[in-house]
């Protein structure tokens, strides 16, 4: 068995003359919590839409899971959560709803869902809530719902797309806190984010600048090599040489 | 003396603070046109509407009677129906497409939708022609479209008419009154005089109505209306910036219909060109106005464009008379057509256009679209405050 | 359990939600239903008619008076000044000017033939031509029994003459409702169907909730039937409301079976929900999706066949008629509701039908990509 969860190797992908992602190469382990940053524009998004299978790679190899992105992209897909930038439950539905529907076309039995819906509900305190409309919920809220419904069906590895935007520092902490869980019980997380005290969170960070990938280890060995007192001082002494703005 | 001073300076600064704005409104409309002119589908389909709405109206839409397929039930040998059924055959009109003895044909016929019109010769139709001076001939047709049944019937009634009087050539009929008929304005019937008018309505409402609707109700689908709101410019002007753009859409889309209609469906302008622009920009305010309201009262773009749908579209096509006569409906109907813009323009525009009347004879219903207007101006600004407010 | 039950309960859920689309429903069939054939009655009468008699005789007396008594015309003016009518057609109070010149009664009885003048306005092709076949054969209905009046009868006609008798089968008393109403059903469940799905897809992408979906392993085929299938349901129950009110309103009960009429719809939506699907997948926002739905929606529904009939027009058209579906669902429906034809006479038609539903969808699941 492979130990590592995500394997890349030469990745890229190209919009016409632009490269969006330029031949990246990383391994996330099992278990793992691996950051990926990069300012806005870097090609963080594009390159973690190609895991998931949203987005064909022009050239390179990637696996998920085991399975190669471009012939078994809808297998990655049984193991995976991704949770996007943009808030994406239905917003006309209610929270038990959102919750029904998604797990419901993973496949997973009418009972089970039942059980591990008033399960979560509990552990999120939205019991009150569970038969609201999504729209009527605080933006923290949704967030965490939106997570929480990523990784109902028990992926390997969930993708996070800038998870935290927008929300206050106390509904972050415990976003935080749900992710910590979830690594906890085996998930491998793949996050974006542009906090940096977020970046120290992770096991491991790497940090993209114009399609590439710049700098990628511990952030403890991170802040050494670049003589940095913060996460900060190293994403600042990296993305200043960024030509690309978005 | 200061106090001259200050009110100079307080003028000034007014003055000023007008400049800025207009500035800022001439952005917020360059920004509405990069909107629209990135999204290339929806500029391709704006434009080439009118377009294809002329083609389709001026080749493929008539009611003229061509080519139909005729069964003929035939029961007489005699060379008088031999000739009737050639005189037929031979006409533009008709064309036979089969001759028998047996009339239950017709019923089979006319059920698969084959052939919609038929003749039956009796057996003694020359020997009574003969006998009696009076032959019978009996015209069936499919009624489900009475339109085209009356319109077959009168057909191959001349053609038979005609027929008679070949029979006896040098007959003269005493005390002949007859009737000599002009077509005034469009002496070749052509049905491009009546749609023209009514397809520059349709366009200028789609146009504007329903975009200038979609556009704004999207920005508050999307959230960013908020944004905009809470910016120093005056919200109605950001709102209105999102008309502008559609209203030179239209004026472009006027240009092309009267170019197309003129040069291509040979449609005559016998009226005053800058009188027909200010009419139609009249109408293109009202339009904008209507899709503002539209826009004030929902929140998305799917019911913005099902009430788009159901207030603008629908009355417009059944009430502004241009497909269906006003005049046969009934009085309720009759007196809510006066409500529809779309109703008064088409009157402007066949007047101006091809009767080549002058403002003189059409300023009432010029004022009817000024006050509907104002009206829906000020409706949709009134409701777009009390959101704000 | 399949997922693709779970996204049913999904769309019906938020369809039921949206106050929008429930008015679109219920309320459009029962306004189109119940203005529209009342409006839409293109039989030509109360043609407004301006009289100019300028002979003032007996027989041009007779002749106004049979004018007038006819349902076709509606007297607006009756005097000497032919300005005035002139201004009449101008600003639309009259259609046509009949002009009766002076001595045409003392001219009829020497010369045996006599003029009358007739000015129409002719902006409206269609209704000029009808009114001025109206008019004429007003005249030379009143001009026979003038003859016949004034010969001295004969026995037996000097002359041959030919007398057709006409009769309008399957709508003898040419009603106009009959003859619309069901075309305006086909309209309706086409409208709604189509702009329904047009928009349901792509608002998925306009609000992010696409790529939550692509991200799980539905299949594609699971997602477009989770779409189509509520909006099936949606256009069943619709055209079942039309026959509901074009029974009560109009009291139009098909001569075929319903059950003829429902299995062609049910193919016939399956047709129109695709076209809408395939318009959303192609679409990058919902304002592009239904212009572009809007744009078909108009060639179709104007070259349908409803408001002018297809074989008159020109070849090229008559084949693009050939692909577009609401000609033959109108065709149709026109069978089974006045014809009763049964379904073997409409087999032609549902065969068709039934290819395109089969090559549309299989576009739309085929253009339904998970991955760019």
């Amino acid at each position: 068995m492979n130990k590592n969860a995500i394997v890349v190797n030469n990745l890229s992908k190209q919009f016409g003359q632009f490269k969006a992602v330029d031949d990246i190469s990383f391994e996330v382990a099992k278990g793992e919590i691996f950051g990926f940053l990069g300012a806005n524009g870097a090609g963080k998004t594009t390159a973690m839409k190609m895991l998931c299978g949203l987005s064909m790679p022009t050239s390179g190899q990637a696996s998920v899971a085991g399975f190669d992105v471009y012939k078994e992209n809808e297998s990655i897909k049984k193991n995976i959560g991704y949770m996007s930038q943009k808030f994406s439950l239905y917003e006309d539905l209610t929270v038990r709803e959102n919750i029904k529907f998604y797990a419901g076309i993973y496949g997973i039995a009418p009972q089970k869902i039942k059980e591990k819906t008033n399960q979560l509900l509990q552990q999120l305190v939205l019991e009150k809530e569970a038969d609201m409309l999504v729209s009527q919920l605080p933006l923290g809220w949704k967030q965490k719902l939106a997570f929480s419904v990523a990784i109902f069906h028990e992926p390997q590895i969930v993708f996070l797309d800038e998870p935290t935007g927008g929300v206050d520092p106390i509904t972050r902490r415990e976003f935080w806190n749900l992710i910590y869980d979830a690594a906890a019980n085996g998930i491998t997380i793949f996050v974006t984010t542009h906090y940096m005290d977020e970046a120290e969170y992770c096991n491991r960070v790497s940090i993209m600048v114009d399609g590439k990938i710049e700098a990628l280890d511990s952030p403890g060995n991170l802040k050494k090599t670049f003589n940095a007192k913060s996460m900060d001082e190293v994403f600042l002494h990296l993305a200043r040489k960024a030509k690309r703005i978005e | 003396m200061q106090k001259v001073w200050m009110r100079f300076f307080f003028i000034w600064l007014e003055k000023q603070k007008e400049l800025n704005s207009m500035k800022q409104f001439y952005h917020f409309i360059v920004k509405e046109f990069y909107h629209i002119f990135r999204d290339r589908k929806t500029l391709f389909i704006l434009l080439g509407m009118p377009m294809v709405q002329i083609i389709i109206f001026g080749f493929a839409l008539t009611n003229e009677v061509k080519n139909t397929r005729i069964v003929i039930v035939n029961q007489s040998t005699s060379a008088t129906a031999m000739k009737l059924v050639e005189k037929i055959e031979s006409s533009a009109y008709f064309e036979l497409y089969s001759q028998t003895k047996d009339p239950s044909i017709i019923d089979q016929l006319f059920k698969k939708g084959t052939v919609k019109v038929a003749l039956i010769i009796p057996h003694d139709f020359a020997p009574a022609l003969i006998a009696q001076n009076k032959g019978q001939l009996q015209i069936i047709t499919d009624a489900t479209d009475p339109n085209v049944a009356t319109a077959l019937t009168n057909y191959l009634s001349v053609i038979i008419q005609d027929f008679q009087k070949d029979l006896n050539p040098n007959n003269i009929i005493p005390y002949k009154m007859e009737v000599d008929t002009r077509m005034m304005y469009n002496p070749q019937l052509k049905g491009a005089y009546n749609f023209v008018p009514g397809v520059m309505a349709m366009v200028l409402l789609l146009v504007c109505t329903m975009m200038t609707a979609l556009t704004v109700v999207k920005e508050k689908e999307l959230g960013n209306m908020e944004i905009l709101l809470t910016s120093p410019i005056n919200p109605i002007k950001i709102i209105l910036a999102k008309a502008v753009p559609y209203l030179l859409l239209s004026i472009i889309n006027i240009t092309t219909i009267l170019l197309l209609s003129y040069f291509v469906l040979d449609v005559p302008i016998n009226g005053s060109l800058v009188l027909l622009y200010a009419e139609s920009a009249l109408f293109i305010m009202v339009s904008l106005g209507l899709g503002l309201l539209i826009s004030a009262g929902t929140d998305s773009q799917q019911s913005a464009m099902f009430i788009s749908l159901i207030v603008m579209f629908l009355p417009t096509v059944m009430f502004s008379g241009f497909i269906f006569p006003i005049e046969n409906m009934p009085l309720p109907l009759r007196i809510v057509s006066n409500i529809i813009p779309a109703k008064w323009f088409f009157i402007i525009v066949k007047s101006v256009m091809i009767k080549g009347v002058g403002i003189q004879l059409v300023w009432k219903e010029t004022l009817i679209l000024f006050m509907m207007m104002i009206f829906f101006f000020t409706m949709a600004i009134k409701k777009f405050k009390i959101r704000l407010a | 359990m399949s997922p693709l039950r779970y996204i049913l309960e999904k769309e019906f859920k938020q369809i039921f939600r949206n106050p929008a689309i429930l008015k679109v429903i219920f309320i459009m069939p029962v306004i189109q239903l119940i203005m529209l054939p009342m409006a839409a009655d293109y039989e030509i009468k109360n043609i407004n008619i301006a009289v100019i008699d300028r002979d003032h005789s007996a027989v041009s007396n007779q002749l106004v008076q049979k004018i007038t008594a006819s349902n076709y015309f509606k007297l607006v003016s009756y005097d000497n000044d032919f300005d005035a009518a002139m201004e009449s057609i101008e600003n639309d109070k009259a259609d046509l000017i009949l002009e009766i010149p002076k001595n045409f009664e003392v001219n009829l009885y020497n010369e045996k033939e006599s003029k009358l003048f007739l000015a129409v306005n002719a902006i409206n092709g269609v209704k000029a031509n009808l009114g001025a076949a109206y008019l004429t054969n007003i005249v030379q209905a009143y001009n026979s029994d003038f003859r016949i009046e004034t010969l001295t009868p004969v026995r037996f006609n000097e002359i041959p003459i030919i007398e057709i008798s006409s009769s309008n089968w399957y709508n003898p008393k040419m009603n106009y409702k009959i003859f619309m109403v069901p075309g305006i059903l086909v309209l309706l469940i086409t409208i709604v169907g189509m702009n329904l799905s047009s928009i349901n897809i792509v608002r998925e992408k306009e609000m992010g909730t696409i790529e939550q979906i692509n991200v799980t392993p539905i299949k594609k085929a699971h997602f477009i039937l989770g779409k189509l299938i509520p909006f099936w349901v949606i256009g069943i129950v619709v055209i079942s409301v039309g026959f509901l009110i074009a029974w009560l309103v109009y009291g139009i009960i098909p001569l075929g079976s319903y059950f003829t009429l429902y299995v062609f719809a049910a193919i016939y939506l399956m047709v129109i929900l695709g076209i809408g699907l395939l318009i959303s997948s192609y679409s990058e926002n919902q304002q592009q999706a239904m212009l572009v739905t809007f744009f078909i929606m108009m060639i179709f529904v104007l070259m349908g066949g409803l408001y002018t009939s297809i074989d008159s027009m020109p070849i090229w058209a008559r084949w693009f008629t050939r692909l577009n579906p609401i000609s033959y669902f109108i065709e149709v429906m026109r069978m089974v509701v006045l014809k009763g034809s049964r379904i073997n006479d409409i087999a032609p038609q549902l065969l068709i039908m039934v290819i395109y539903a089969i090559f549309i969808n299989t576009w739309a699941v085929l253009s339904y990509h998970k991955r760019s």
